[in-house]
Order: structure tokens, then C-alpha cells, then sequence
């Protein structure tokens, strides 16, 4: 798309269809799925971060009169090391199946080891005691300086570092070691007459959804079975769990329930695999459902990491080199997101030299996963950080210098592609522009900005739309409806079919009813699936004007489409939507219409931070008094929702910049697996967070969309985090500025 | 399978007659905020559940010149509502609006968090501060124990089996005197805190301290009172100078831990800004009142 058009629709602020659902409490989350005959599933989880398990005794666990099956890692039969695409990337299967129950070692705290399937949650938990365990507990590795040190205890000792020109020939807890670079980086800074280098820590972060992951499986005697579950993708479930399981796709039905929340976090299988296996041996329906306690430990937070920046500019703020280099905790398997922390890391500067190297390193704590623009948070806070300082260094106003050096269209970056159309631009003059940009800044407090990129993805979509022989319709997609996307199908099917958007009724169906679709991350679904949707809807339209031709006795050539009425423009004749779809049965049978894509085109979305904080100097409390959230979002298809994914990342970025991190002690023991103690922002705690909505239109979507899911938890980072530093003045290099660290900061420097 | 006896007597004997008598572990229910809580974690098959609520005076508060006297159980949200005792100890009110958050106050009782022990309860260091006593009823009768003597350890009293605490008794605090609470939680609510104080002075005519009272909390395995806090700012004008000295005899006399919710350094430093913070606002509420 490339010029502004007017939109019947698109853009207003409808109600959400699954909204009343929602609010009354009838909505089905993963929990909600109870079966005739159903039993409970527990998980015996290991105490230790990093042991031998030298031998499992479940005898005693399978003689309780009240347990109906045992399950351990030999219940996967023969697993093999194989790549398949689970959840965003790609996943080991081995991995994958030694995440979900550990085979030979324990590699941290909180690690399933084994499940029982008994006729209460209560008993199946009490059983959990009878199962025997011997440990041969080994030297857990907490940190990527300890695990990247000669001599650390070894995670895998079938390891090798990937990534150099030769292998190495000894195991390493480094899985990948990556470098990305463009121009002469030497040169770069030959050139610059200010340098600015600095370290950086980011500490564990979890998604924090509020719904546990849960699932309900069931195994039949023919083979067919189910898994009802919580998740961002259920293709994604039935791929891994019925490799896991050894059974055909078709004979797997994935149901996604409505869901409390991903933000990357439910694109991983955990329990749903174990179920199966559990119900497969009683012969019962199983339900699994995750304590929070179990949530922070064993799911997957996102990677604590280690950073370096570096950055050099001319006196008149031309930046000439920039230069990262990044070690990222993957957690128990390899596959931490380092890579698109390489990748995003200066993205949103063009500057021709440029230079960064990551690694993937394992650690003893939980695998990481998927959240919110993965991988780019901690990367883009240090680039961000010493991009701020540089300004203060050369003394330019911060966002005058970002504009000075902005990617924008054509701008090469450093992992192939140049940048298409993108508003980091816009989103940069629009902060400059703002209330709160102007606003001075009040006594004892400190203002930062920060600016985020990310990619986006498109990817494979299926969606079909069955139209009623009223004219109303059910809009059928298999992306699992997160932020509100279900409302922005609706919009978009009805800008195309000319109707109301409550005539057409969008659902997530299961794995059975549709073809593959890719889970919902990556900012993707109002992107890609939208596209599909916008597809389906056209073909609708197409055979709408076909049976309307076949009842005039024209070619459908000679039949408008306007306003959702059908013209003849030979006759003059008209048939509303509903009259076509009622003549159906006479002009061929029912209409229906697909649109099955894989979407290419995906727009980066670009994001501006501006935080202005208060610090308590004799306490470091930080209060956060005015927030400002601006974003290109191409076309904002529902701005409600658009707005909501805005102050959503803003607010999860404020949490990890804060107060948010996973505390292990010496043994790799984590000591606040809770809400209480992993201390997610309340809404007391924030104003609220004034958001900006930018549109510089995707020219690969029909409606211009570029996705909005994932940018905004980027610039928080930097943005607090030099808030913080502007307040007190001194410079912030470790998150979260909790408040024991701040009052040290202030007090030693 | 557990089984767990309810019983809901409606005098103070019956209810001492049951925890005295019970050969299953026995457990007092005021609001259940805690209790409800711990007994699901426990591993225990049977156990009696004495709810204490029935009990005449044990849900009320009554302000009389003398004193407060104040039921146990009261609910949190109840008790916040009282103006005519948040005119009086504004401390104590507050101390009791910071448990939890409103649906959690709506059962939370003041008797509860003292019941219950724990060296982080809010309402702990406003009750030392006001020179609060606990009436214990037991087998063997009635007796009175200061708040500040109360709690032995964390999460431990000096009750014994079969006794239950009865009332609260806060005196009047004298003329010119008021009080104030005030936690450290890195959040605004749903927090434990990290540091707290409570704090009450008396004026004369020109402002001068003359009587004062500092009780810290979660600093230590219990709440304390620190007396040489109180010397610091007795007969001072509550000036910087005092004020200090107190915070400093409020971190010296502290002994607190490092955890997950902060280290001994901060938490030592935190209690002193908070005795300061609480003893200004204390006094600038004495002159008012
Ligand atoms: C979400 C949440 C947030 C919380 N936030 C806070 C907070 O901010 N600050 C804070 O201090 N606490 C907090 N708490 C803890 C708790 O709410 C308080 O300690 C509360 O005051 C307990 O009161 P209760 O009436 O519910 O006590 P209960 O749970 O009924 O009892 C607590 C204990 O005292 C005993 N007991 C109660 N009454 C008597 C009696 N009359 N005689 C003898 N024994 C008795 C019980 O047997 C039990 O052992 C929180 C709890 C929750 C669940």
C-alpha cells in the first residue's frame, strides 16, 4: 500500500468479540476442560541445579492404589536429536524431550524428572514422595562469566562451540559463538573525535503471565487423541508433542483455549507431551496444571546477559563506529536469542561501521524462551545506553542526535537486507514534538529516551471464512487471539466484504479444522493472518460476484462489488451480500473462502521511549512520574489494541528495568519463585503510559499493518535506565535499578 | 485424605476449653489471611480450626477515655474506617490500612498479624509505639503482656496451648501526642516490608519532645523498641540534628538479614531514614492535634 486511503472500518475502536466472554467469567482458560473419567498429572521436579540422575525408582509411586501411571524420559521411546520448528524457531527434539522430563542429568532447579497420573491433584502430589531418585549432584554453573571460563563443570559433554572456523575438539558450555560486522570498524573509530565504551548486566526476566500453563490430554483406545492447552501456537504443540509421542498429525487434535498472556512465554511444550504420555498409559484423561512456583522455575524466562558497547562520533554528532559484543544465558539447552540481539543491536542508527559478536552460552537454570522481541531488550539497552551518553559527551540534545545518524529507508544493516519504508523518523519527530518531550523536567527527577527496533515476522496463515445464507459469517483462523486480533479479522474481513463487523463471527479453530498455522508470535498475526483474512474475504467477494453473474446471466466480469451490494453493470440489477449468500443453494452450493499464505513483507516496527523518573535518594525507591510510548505501527487496524500492545511492552520493560530478576543462591537454588518477590509492576505503581500512535504504512500489507506486539518492550530499558541515572546523577550499568542498587549507586559511585 | 474440625464458640471459655483440649493440632482463625494459607501448605491429616469471631467483643473496637480496646479479630477494613480512632492513633490506622490490599483487608485482623508473628507484620511497631498490652486469656485465667514482650521470635508468643489473645489494650496517648507508621516495600502495595518504624512523641507548649517511642520492624527476628531512639529525640525540637541521631540508634540497635527482599546494609540504613521520616511526620501531627 502505498498512498493514505480511506477506510470504512479499519481504524475505529470496536467492541471485542471475545470481550463479554472475558468479563463474565465464561471464557475457558487451559484449566477449564474437565473430562469424563479425568485424573491429575504432578510433576516430580529435581532439587538440585546440576546432577547425574543415577537411577529412578517409580515402583513404589505405581503401587498407590490411587495412581494410574508413571511416566519418565524412557516413556518418549527413542528420541533423536532432529531440528523441527517449534514455537518461534526452530527447536532439538532431544532438547525439547529432555526439557520436558530429564534424561540422564538434571540441569536445574525445578528440572521435571517424572510424572504421576492419580484420581486427585492431592495424591498424585503425595505420590511424587515415593518416587526414588539418587542424585550424583554435581558444581552448578550460575553465570555466563563462570560457564565461559576454562575448567567450568561441563552442562553437555557432547557440546562443541559452533560458529568458529574450526570446532573445537573439547566440549564447551558455549554453544554458538556469532559475528556480524560491515564497514572497518578501526576506521570507524580512527574517525571519531568522542568515544564512548561501557559494560552492561541484564538479570533473568520472566513473561509473568498471569495463567499458569495447563493442559487436559486424552488418549483413546484407537489412537486418536487430544490436548486442550494454553498456548500461542497449537500447530506448534501438535508438532512437537506428536514427535515426542511418535503419532501421526492427524491422528493429534490441538484445542487452544483462551489464554492468560504468552508474550513468547506459551510457545514451548512443557506439560502437554507428559500428559499424553500419562493418559496413553492409564487409559484416562489427564490434567496438568502448573503452580506459579513451578512457572518461574521450569518454564522459560528470558536470557540474563552480559554486554559490551562501544561507539565513536564526529563533534557535529555523526556517528562513525559502533561496536557490541554480547554473551547471553541460554539456560539448560543450547539456544538463547543472542542472535537477533546481534542482529537488532544498532539497528536503528545508520552507521556503515559496525561490529558485533555474541554467544549462545548454557548455564543451570531453565531454558529460556520466547519474550517480546527476543533477544533485542538487553542488546538494544546497552547500544541505547551509550548512544544517550555520547549525546551528553558531545552535548547534543539526544533525539537531535538520533536523527542525525536514524536508519531509515535504504539504510544498509548489518544482517543483509536494507531497510524498506520505516518510521523511526516519524517516531523520532513525534517525541520531539510531544507534551511531555517539552515539559520541563521537575525538581530532583531524570529524564531518559531510548529508541527499539524489531523485525517482525509474516509467515504461514490459514484462514477460511464460511459465509451463512443470511450474510453473516464465520471468520475461521488458527492464530491464537492474545492482544485482541480477533477484532481486528473482524475489521478487516468486513473492510473488504463492505458489511458490519459483527455479522462476521472469527474463531480460533483447532488443529483439525485448518490447515498449519503458525503460532502467534513474532508480532505476526495482525500482519500475516490479517493478510489471510484480507485474502479469504476477496475470494468470498470474487464468488460473490460470480453467483450473482450466474443469476443475471452475465459474466462475472460485468458485477461490481460496492458497499456490499452486487451490481450488474450491464442490467443495472443489485443483490445485497445476504441475497446472494441466501441464493446459494440455487447458484452451486455454499459459499466459503480461503486464504492459506505464507506472508511475505513483514514491517519492521520502530518504537521511542521517553521516562521521566523520581528517585528517593535516601532510599533508591524509583518512581516512574510521566511515561511516553510512541510507536510506528504502519496502520493501526484497532488503535484500542494498538494502544494496549504499547503500554503493555512499555510497562513489562519498566518491570524488568526495575525490579524484576530471578535470585538463585550458591546452589542454584531460586529463592522467589512467586509474585510476591519477583516483583512484577502493580498499576499502582505506574501513571499511566501516554501512547503515540505513528502510521507509516507497510507497503506489503493491503492495509499497510506492520506488527506492533514486540518493539515496545525494547526502549524501556534505556530509557529508565538512564532516567535513573539522569536523577542521581551517575551512570547505570546493571538492571534492575532496584532499590538496594540504586542507594548504592548513589552512595559509592 | 485431611479432615479438618471447625468449631465456632461464641465465649472466650469455650474457645479456650476446645485449643486447651484438643489432641489434634489446634489453630485459632481470625481472618484466615495467614492461617488459611500456612494450614494448606501443612502436612498435617487432622486438624481443629477455632474460629473466634462468634465471640462477643472479639470483632469490636471500643475508644474510651482510658484506652482503646480493641477486638482482635476486628476486620482491617473495619478497624480503617474508625475516624474517631484514626483521630487518635493515625499511626496504628495506617499501619493496618498497608496489610495486603483491600479485598485482603476486608478479613485481615490487627489481632491476626500480631497472632501470627511474623518479624515483617505492619501492625507490630505502631502497636509498640503506642504502648499497646495484649490481654491472654487461658486455662489459668487472664493476663496482660506488653505488645514489645508479646512476640519471642519469628513467627513465635509467649501463648501457650489453650490460650488465645482476647483484646488489645492501647491507652490514650497524652496531650500533644501523636504517632505514625511507615514501611519500606520496593512497590506501592501487595508488598512485605522491607524495613518499617513506628514512631509516637509528645510536645509541650514550644514543641519540645517531651516523651517519645520507636518500635522497628523487620529488621530483626522480632519487632524491637528502641529506646535509645526515643532518648535521641526526647527534649530535642525534633530537629535535624535529633532526628538523625535517632535514625542512627534505630540502625545501630537493628540486626536484620540478608535475603531476597534486601541485604543487612540496606535494610540497616533504610530503618533509620524511615525512623526519621515517621518521627517528623509524627510530630508534625502532635502540633496539629
Ligand atoms: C495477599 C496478602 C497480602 C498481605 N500483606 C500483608 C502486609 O502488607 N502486611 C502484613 O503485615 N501482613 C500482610 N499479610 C499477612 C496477613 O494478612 C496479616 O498478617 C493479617 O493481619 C492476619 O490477620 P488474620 O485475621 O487474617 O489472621 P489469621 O490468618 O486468621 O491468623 C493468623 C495467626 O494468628 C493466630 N490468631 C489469630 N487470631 C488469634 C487470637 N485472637 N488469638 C490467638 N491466636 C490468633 C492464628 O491461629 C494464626 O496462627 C498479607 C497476606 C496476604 C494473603
Amino acid at each position: 500500500m502505498s498512498e493514505a486511503r480511506e477506510f470504512k472500518y479499519i481504524g475505529q475502536r470496536t467492541i471485542r468479540p471475545d470481550g463479554f466472554d472475558k468479563v463474565t467469567g465464561r471464557a475457558q482458560y487451559g484449566a477449564d476442560l474437565n473430562l469424563p473419567g479425568m485424573i491429575w498429572g504432578r510433576t516430580l521436579r529435581s532439587p538440585h541445579a546440576h546432577a547425574k540422575i543415577l537411577s529412578i525408582d517409580t515402583s513404589k509411586a505405581e503401587a498407590h492404589p490411587d495412581v494410574f501411571a508413571v511416566v519418565t524420559f524412557k516413556d518418549f521411546g527413542s528420541v533423536e536429536g532432529e531440528s523441527i520448528n517449534a514455537g518461534e524457531g526452530a527447536a532439538d527434539v532431544l532438547d525439547l524431550a529432555r526439557n520436558c522430563l530429564a534424561d540422564d542429568k538434571v540441569l536445574y532447579h525445578g528440572h521435571a524428572i517424572a510424572a504421576v497420573a492419580a484420581r486427585t491433584e492431592r495424591v498424585a502430589d503425595d505420590a511424587l514422595a515415593l518416587i526414588e531418585v539418587k542424585y550424583e549432584v554435581l558444581s552448578p554453573v550460575l553465570d555466563v562469566e563462570d560457564a565461559m571460563k576454562d575448567g567450568a563443570p561441563i552442562l553437555h559433554e557432547d557440546m562443541f562451540t559452533q560458529g568458529y572456523e574450526e570446532t573445537p575438539s573439547s566440549p564447551s558450555n558455549i554453544a554458538t559463538r556469532l559475528e556480524m560486522k560491515m564497514g572497518d570498524i578501526e576506521a570507524g573509530f580512527a574517525e571519531a573525535d568522542v568515544i564512548v565504551e561501557r559494560e552492561f548486566r541484564t538479570p533473568t526476566a520472566h513473561q509473568g503471565y498471569i495463567e499458569p500453563h495447563a493442559c487436559t490430554a486424552r488418549y483413546d483406545e484407537d489412537g486418536q487423541s487430544l490436548v486442550w492447552c494454553c498456548t500461542q501456537g497449537h500447530f506448534d504443540v501438535r508438532t512437537s508433542t506428536a514427535k515426542l509421542l511418535h503419532i501421526d498429525l492427524s491422528k493429534l487434535k490441538v484445542v487452544a483455549s483462551e489464554i492468560g498472556g504468552g508474550f513468547g512465554g506459551k510457545t514451548v511444550v512443557y506439560q502437554e507431551p507428559v500428559a499424553l504420555a500419562l493418559s496413553r498409559k492409564s487409559g484416562r484423561p489427564v490434567k496438568m496444571v502448573m503452580n506459579r512456583d513451578e512457572v518461574f522455575m521450569a518454564t522459560g524466562p528470558t536470557s540474563a546477559a552480559k554486554l559490551k558497547a562501544k561507539v565513536g562520533a564526529k563533534k557535529d554528532g555523526t556517528i562513525t563506529a559502533m561496536q557490541g559484543w554480547m554473551a547471553y544465558e541460554a539456560g539448560a539447552f543450547k539456544g538463547s536469542p543472542m542472535m537477533p540481539g546481534v542482529m537488532t543491536m544498532f539497528t536503528p542508527y545508520d552507521c556503515g561501521n559496525v561490529q558485533v559478536e555474541g554467544f549462545d552460552v548454557v548455564v543451570n537454570k531453565c531454558k529460556v524462551a520466547a519474550y517480546r522481541a527476543p533477544g533485542a531488550p538487553q542488546a538494544e539497552f546497552a547500544a541505547e545506553m551509550v548512544v544517550n551518553e555520547l549525546a551528553e559527551e558531545l552535548g547534543m540534545d539526544p533525539i537531535e542526535l538520533r536523527l542525525k545518524n536514524a536508519a531509515k529507508e535504504g539504510t544498509q544493516t548489518i544482517y543483509g537486507p536494507k531497510l524498506k519504508t520505516v518510521g523511526l523518523v516519524e517516531c523520532l519527530e513525534a517525541a520531539r514534538d510531544s507534551d511531555h518531550y517539552k515539559s520541563t523536567l521537575a525538581e530532583g527527577c531524570g529524564r531518559g529516551i531510548a529508541a527499539g527496533f524489531w523485525f517482525n515476522i509474516g509467515g504461514q496463515s490459514s484462514v477460511s471464512i464460511n459465509m451463512n445464507t443470511d450474510g453473516t459469517g464465520t471468520i475461521i483462523e488458527g492464530s491464537p487471539d492474545i492482544g485482541g486480533s480477533r477484532a481486528s479479522m473482524q475489521m478487516m474481513a468486513a473492510e473488504v466484504l463492505q458489511i458490519e463487523p459483527s455479522r462476521l463471527k472469527p474463531i480460533v479453530a483447532d488443529t483439525d479444522s485448518l490447515p498449519y498455522s503458525q503460532g502467534t508470535g513474532g508480532s505476526r498475526v495482525t500482519f500475516a493472518t490479517g493478510m489471510a483474512v484480507i485474502e479469504a474475504a476477496e475470494d468470498v467477494v470474487r464468488q460473490l460476484k460470480e453467483r450473482a453473474a450466474a443469476i443475471w446471466n452475465v459474466t462475472a466480469e460485468q458485477v461490481d462489488y460496492v458497499d456490499g451490494v452486487a451490481i450488474n453493470t450491464a442490467g443495472g440489477e443489485k443483490m445485497t451480500l445476504a441475497e446472494v449468500c441466501e441464493a446459494a443453494e440455487k447458484t452451486g452450493g455454499q459459499i466459503s473462502g480461503t486464504g492459506n499464505i505464507n506472508a511475505r513483507g513483514a514491517g519492521p516496527s520502530f518504537a521511542v521511549h521517553l521516562c521521566d523518573t523520581k528517585v528517593d535518594k535516601e532510599t533508591g525507591k524509583v518512581d516512574v512520574v510521566r511515561y511516553t510510548a510512541i510507536q510506528d505501527a504502519g496502520k493501526a487496524i484497532h488503535p484500542s489494541y494498538v494502544e494496549g500492545q504499547l503500554q503493555g511492552g512499555a510497562v513489562q520493560g519498566i518491570g524488568w528495568a526495575l525490579n524484576e530478576e530471578y535470585i538463585y543462591n550458591d546452589d542454584g537454588v531460586m529463592e522467589n519463585p512467586g509474585f510476591l518477590d519477583y516483583r512484577i509492576p502493580l498499576a499502582s505503581d505506574l501513571p499511566m503510559i501516554e501512547a503515540i500512535i505513528v502510521e507509516v504504512p507497510n507497503a506489503f500489507h493491503p492495509y499497510g499493518v506492520r506488527g506492533v506486539g514486540e518493539s515496545g518492550i525494547i526502549p524501556p530499558l534505556a530509557a529508565v535506565g538512564w532516567s535513573v541515572g539522569n536523577a542521581i546523577g551517575r551512570k547505570v550499568e546493571e538492571l534492575p535499578c532496584s532499590p538496594p542498587r540504586v542507594l548504592s549507586l548513589i552512595q559509592n559511585g | 485424605m485431611v479432615s479438618v474440625v471447625y468449631e465456632a464458640p461464641d465465649l472466650i471459655e469455650g474457645a479456650v476449653n476446645l485449643l486447651a483440649k484438643s489432641d489434634i493440632p489446634a489453630h485459632v482463625l481470625a481472618g484466615g489471611t495467614d492461617l488459611i494459607i500456612q494450614t494448606n501448605n501443612s502436612s498435617d491429616a487432622e486438624r481443629l480450626i477455632v474460629d473466634v469471631k462468634k465471640i462477643a467483643g472479639m470483632t469490636d473496637a471500643n475508644l474510651t477515655d482510658a484506652a482503646l480496646e480493641l477486638g482482635p479479630s476486628m476486620s482491617c477494613a473495619s478497624f480503617t474506617e474508625r475516624d474517631d480512632i484514626k483521630a487518635v492513633y493515625p499511626g496504628l490506622v495506617e499501619a493496618a490500612y498497608l496489610i495486603g490490599s483491600t479485598q485482603v483487608q476486608g478479613r485481615a485482623s490487627v489481632g491476626g498479624n500480631l497472632c501470627n508473628s511474623s518479624p515483617a507484620a505492619d501492625t507490630i511497631p505502631a502497636l509498640i509505639a503506642n504502648g499497646a498490652q495484649c490481654v491472654i486469656a487461658g486455662p489459668n485465667g487472664e493476663r496482660t503482656v506488653p505488645v514489645e514482650e508479646f512476640v519471642t521470635g519469628v513467627g513465635q508468643n509467649c501463648m501457650e496451648k489453650g490460650e488465645l489473645l482476647k483484646q488489645i489494650t492501647v491507652p490514650r496517648p497524652a496531650a500533644n501526642t501523636s504517632d505514625a507508621y511507615l514501611r519500606f516495600i520496593p512497590r506501592t502495595e501487595m508488598d512485605i516490608a522491607v524495613a518499617g518504624a513506628g514512631v509516637s512523641v509528645t510536645l509541650d507548649d514550644t514543641g519540645t519532645c517531651t516523651a517519645a517511642r520507636v518500635a522497628i520492624g523487620a529488621v530483626a527476628p522480632t519487632a524491637l523498641l528502641v529506646p535509645e531512639a526515643a532518648d535521641a529525640l526526647v527534649g530535642s525540637k525534633l530537629d535535624e540534628a535529633a532526628l538523625q541521631a535517632a535514625a542512627d540508634a534505630a540502625s545501630a540497635a537493628s540486626n536484620p538479614i540478608t535475603d531476597r527482599r534486601g541485604t543487612v546494609e540496606y535494610r540497616r540504613q533504610v530503618v533509620g531514614v524511615l525512623v526519621k521520616r515517621a518521627a517528623s511526620i509524627a510530630a508534625e501531627r502532635a502540633k496539629e492535634g
